[in-house]
C-alpha cells in the first residue's frame, strides 16, 4: 500500500466498520464461547471497536517508521504483520479488564479466532477488492473522504 | 507519432520503427542544418496553405480555402500508444461510445512502440518489465493484479508469494512482457480500440478560431484524395510518447565521424549482432549508464556468458557512481552499492499514489524541480539474481566497473578507445563494442507537433523544461473557448504529478482527465455503482 497518514486512518477506520463488522456478524455463532449470541456478540464488537480506536494511534506510528522507508511505502507484509502487536495490546487489555463495555473473560481461542479472521479479511479486502468500488482510493493514499 | 522533422533522411533500408528510434540517428545533422522554413501550398490543394502555417488560430473557413476535409469528433487523441489506450479505456469504462472518439496514430496496435523498446532493450515476451504487479493498464481497477492472474492461470503460489513478502524477502514482484501484451490485446478488442484509430501522422493541432481545436493529419499514402485531413474537436488528448531519445555527444560524434554505426550501437535500437559477435569470438564490451537497461543489457551478456560459455569481458562506466546508501537525511536516503543507486521502480513507489503523490501536488516552481532532483537521478532495482551474477564477474575480473566521462573516442586497431576522465586521472579502455544505456532523452520541442504547440498554441514548459500541464494534466495556456487540451506521459514529466512515464502514471492522468471532462459534461463520473458494474463486465470479457 502506499498511503497517507489521513488515508491510513480512513482505509482502517471503513474497513473495519464495514468489513470487520460483516465478518464479526458472521462467525460470531461460530466462536467458542459458552455464553448467549448476544453476550457474544457484544464482546466481539466491542473489541472490533477497540482495534479501531487504538489502531489511530498505532497508525501514527507506522506512518512514524514508514518514514525512514526511501520508498514511503507500506508493504503487503508489513499490514499482515502488524496483527501480532496490535492483537497482543488488545489482549493485554482484556485480561486487565481496561475495555469497558466488556463484562468477565473471553476465551483465548475466541479471541485469537475473532482477531486474526477480521484481521485476514481487511487486510486481503485491503489489498485487491477495494479498488474495484473505489478506482480513485489507490492513487489517493487510501482516503476515502 | 508524427512527421518526420526537418533534415532526416528515410532510412528505407531499415524495418518499420517507432518514431524514438528512427530519431537516434540524425541529431548531428539537425544541429547543423539551417531550420528549413516550410512555405505553403496553394489554397484549394488539400495541404497546408502559407495561411494555415502562419496563423495561430484558424477559423473553418481557413480550412476550406485550403481545401482540406474536416470530420467534426468531439474528442480526438494524439499518439495512439499506451499513454492514448489507458485515456481512451477509462472513456469507454465511463461510457464514452466509440463513435466520440478518434485516436490518430501511426501504430498498428497501441503496445507496439512498447514491445519494440523492450524487446531490443533485452526484454523478450518471457522476461520481466520493471512495473509493480497492480500497474496494469489493461484494467483501470489494478484488480486481479498481475501476480493473482500468474497465480491463477499457471496454478502456483509462487507470485502471490513474492508480492507478500517483497521488498524485504524477495525482489518485487514484476509482470512477464508477455503477460502484459496479451492483457492490452484483450482490452484492445473489448473497448474497441481499432473503431476509434485512424492511421496517419499528426502534423500539428491549432486552436480554432470559437472554440475547440483543428488536428491536421496526414494519412497513409494512397488512402485519401488529399494529402492532409483535419480533425475538428473540442477535447484534445496529446499522448506522444517520449519526444526522441539522444546519444551521449562523444558516442553522436563517433558514429558520425566514422560513419560506424555497428560497433557503437543504442540500447534502444537492435543490437543484436552485438551477442551475436560475442558467440563468436572473445569481445571486450563497453557499457554506459547504470539505469534498468543498463542492467538488462549486463545480464544478457552475463547469460549468454553463462549459457554459452563465453569469455566476454565488460568494462562499466558510471557517469556518478554510487557506492552506498544515499540522500540528505535518515528518512530520505536510497541505497546503493558497485555503481547503482538501486529502487524498485523508476520513482519511489508512493509517487504513485501515497505521501510523495501528496507532497508533489503542492510544489510549485523550484520546490517543485529540487523535490525532482532529490527523488531523480539514474537507479534501477536490487535483483538478486543480477548481484549474484554481478558478483561472479567482479571475483574472476571479467566485470569490471569504472567511473568517469569520456573525453574522446577514437579507432585503433579495429577498438574503440574511450579516453576516461577518472577521478584518478585519465585512463584508456579498449573496447570491440560500445553501448550506449544512458537513454538521453531529447528536448520536447525536437517533437514536430510539441514544438508546433509551443510555438503557436500558448503551451509553455514547466520547471524542468517539460509540457506544463495543471493537476487535471490540462495543458495550460492552451483552452480554447470551451475546449480543452490534455497531455500525458513522459512530455509532461515536471509536473504536480511524477510518474508520468510509466503504467500506472498513465492511468493517474487518465483518471484526471477523465474526472475533468465528467466535470464538463463530455461524460458520466465513474462511481462506485458504475465501477463495480464495469469491473464485472471487465471480467466476463464484454464490452463497456
Amino acid at each position: 500500500m502506499l498511503p497517507t497518514l489521513g488515508g491510513r486512518i480512513q482505509t482502517r477506520l471503513v474497513l473495519l466498520a464495514v468489513v470487520g463488522g460483516v465478518v464479526t456478524l458472521i462467525i460470531g455463532p461460530l466462536l467458542p464461547i459458552s455464553a448467549p449470541l448476544s453476550v457474544v456478540y457484544r464482546d466481539t464488537f466491542v473489541i472490533l471497536a477497540t482495534v479501531a480506536v487504538l489502531g489511530i494511534g498505532w497508525e501514527f506510528l507506522y506512518h512514524f517508521v514508514m518514514q525512514w522507508r526511501w520508498e514511503k511505502d507500506w508493504p503487503t507484509l508489513f499490514g499482515l504483520i502488524t496483527a501480532v502487536p496490535e492483537g497482543v495490546l488488545v489482549w493485554l487489555l482484556l485480561r486487565a479488564d481496561l475495555i469497558p463495555g466488556i463484562k468477565g473473560t473471553v476465551p483465548g481461542t475466541a479471541y485469537v479466532i475473532d482477531f486474526a479472521v477480521v484481521w485476514l479479511a481487511v487486510w486481503l479486502v485491503a489489498n485487491g477488492p477495494m479498488r474495484v468500488p473505489f478506482i480513485r482510493w489507490r492513487f489517493r493514499g487510501g482516503r476515502l473522504a | 507519432m508524427t512527421d518526420q522533422p526537418a533534415g532526416v533522411a528515410q532510412e528505407d533500408a531499415l524495418p518499420p520503427q517507432p518514431e524514438t528510434v528512427q530519431r537516434l540517428r540524425p541529431t548531428a545533422d539537425l544541429a547543423t542544418a539551417p531550420p528549413v522554413v516550410e512555405s505553403g501550398a496553394p489554397p484549394g490543394s488539400g495541404d497546408l496553405t502559407q495561411e494555415l502555417l502562419r496563423s495561430d488560430q484558424w477559423t473553418d473557413q481557413m480550412l476550406a480555402t485550403a481545401g482540406i476535409p474536416v470530420t467534426d469528433v468531439p474528442l480526438v487523441s494524439v499518439g495512439g500508444g499506451i499513454g492514448s489506450f489507458v485515456t481512451v479505456d477509462y472513456l469507454r469504462i465511463a461510457g464514452v461510445s466509440t463513435d466520440r472518439i478518434k485516436v490518430l496514430s501511426n501504430l498498428d496496435f497501441a503496445w507496439q512502440t512498447y514491445e519494440y523498446l523492450t524487446r531490443v532493450s533485452q526484454i523478450p515476451k518471457p522476461e520481466r518489465i520493471r512495473s509493480d504487479s497492480a500497474s496494469r493498464p489493461d484494467n483501470i481497477w489494478g484488480f486481479p493484479s498481475y501476480a493473482l492472474a500468474e497465480s491463477v492461470s499457471e496454478r502456483t503460489f509462487a507470485p502471490l508469494w513474492q508480492v507478500l513478502v517483497e521488498p524485504i524477502f524477495a525482489d518485487y514482484y514484476t509482470p512477464k512482457a508477455g503477460r502484459v501484451f496479451a492483457g492490452l490485446e484483450r482490452e484492445s478488442k473489448r473497448i474497441g480500440w481499432n473503431q476509434m484509430v485512424v492511421k496517419g501522422q499528426v502534423r500539428m493541432v491549432r486552436k480554432r478560431q470559437g472554440g475547440g481545436y483543428f488536428i491536421i493529419l496526414t494519412p497513409m499514402a494512397g488512402s485519401t484524395s488529399t494529402k492532409r485531413l483535419a480533425y475538428r474537436a473540442e477535447f484534445v488528448h496529446l499522448a506522444v510518447g517520449y519526444p526522441g531519445l539522444k546519444f551521449l555527444a562523444e558516442l553522436q560524434d563517433f558514429r558520425t565521424k566514422h560513419q560506424d554505426f555497428h560497433h557503437v550501437v543504442s540500447a534502444y535500437e537492435l543490437h543484436e549482432h552485438v551477442y551475436e559477435a560475442a558467440r563468436t569470438k572473445h569481445l571486450v564490451v563497453m557499457l554506459r549508464g547504470g539505469g534498468i537497461v543498463a542492467s538488462r543489457v549486463l545480464q544478457r551478456l552475463m547469460d549468454d556468458r553463462e549459457r554459452h560459455g563465453l569469455t566476454t569481458e565488460i568494462v562499466h562506466l558510471f557517469r556518478t557512481y554510487i557506492t552506498s546508501s544515499h540522500g540528505p537525511n535518515a528518512w530520505n536516503r536510497r541505497k546503493g552499492a558497485d555503481g547503482f543507486a538501486y529502487q524498485g521502480f523508476n520513482y519511489p513507489k508512493s509517487v504513485w499514489g501515497g505521501q510523495l503523490k501528496a507532497r508533489m501536488r503542492r510544489l510549485e516552481g523550484d520546490d517543485r524541480a529540487t523535490a525532482y532532483k532529490l527523488m531523480g537521478g539514474t537507479n534501477t532495482p536490487y535483483r538478486r539474481r543480477w548481484q549474484a551474477q554481478m558478483k561472479q564477474g567482479r571475483n574472476a575480473g571479467w566485470y569490471r566497473t569504472m567511473a568517469g566521462t569520456v573525453d574522446e573516442m577514437r579507432l585503433e586497431n579495429g577498438k574503440i578507445v574511450s579516453c576516461v576522465k577518472t577521478p584518478a586521472g585519465m585512463v584508456e579502455v579498449a573496447a570491440d563494442f560500445v553501448i550506449d544505456c544512458t537513454g538521453l532523452e531529447a528536448d520536447i520541442a525536437e517533437h514536430r507537433v510539441l514544438a508546433d504547440l509551443l510555438q503557436h498554441s500558448g503551451a509553455g514548459r514547466n520547471p524542468v523544461g517539460r509540457l506544463d500541464v495543471e493537476r487535471t494534466f490540462e495543458l495550460r495556456g492552451s483552452a480554447s473557448g470551451p475546449g480543452v487540451m490534455y497531455a500525458s506521459g513522459a512530455t509532461t514529466l515536471g509536473g504536480y504529478f511524477p510518474g508520468v512515464d510509466t503504467f500506472l502514471g498513465l492511468q493517474v492522468a487518465a483518471q484526471e482527465i477523465v474526472d475533468d471532462l465528467a466535470r464538463r459534461g463530455f461524460c458520466r463520473r465513474i462511481g462506485t455503482f458504475r465501477s463495480i458494474r464495469q469491473w464485472l463486465r471487465w471480467a466476463r470479457n464484454k464490452q463497456p
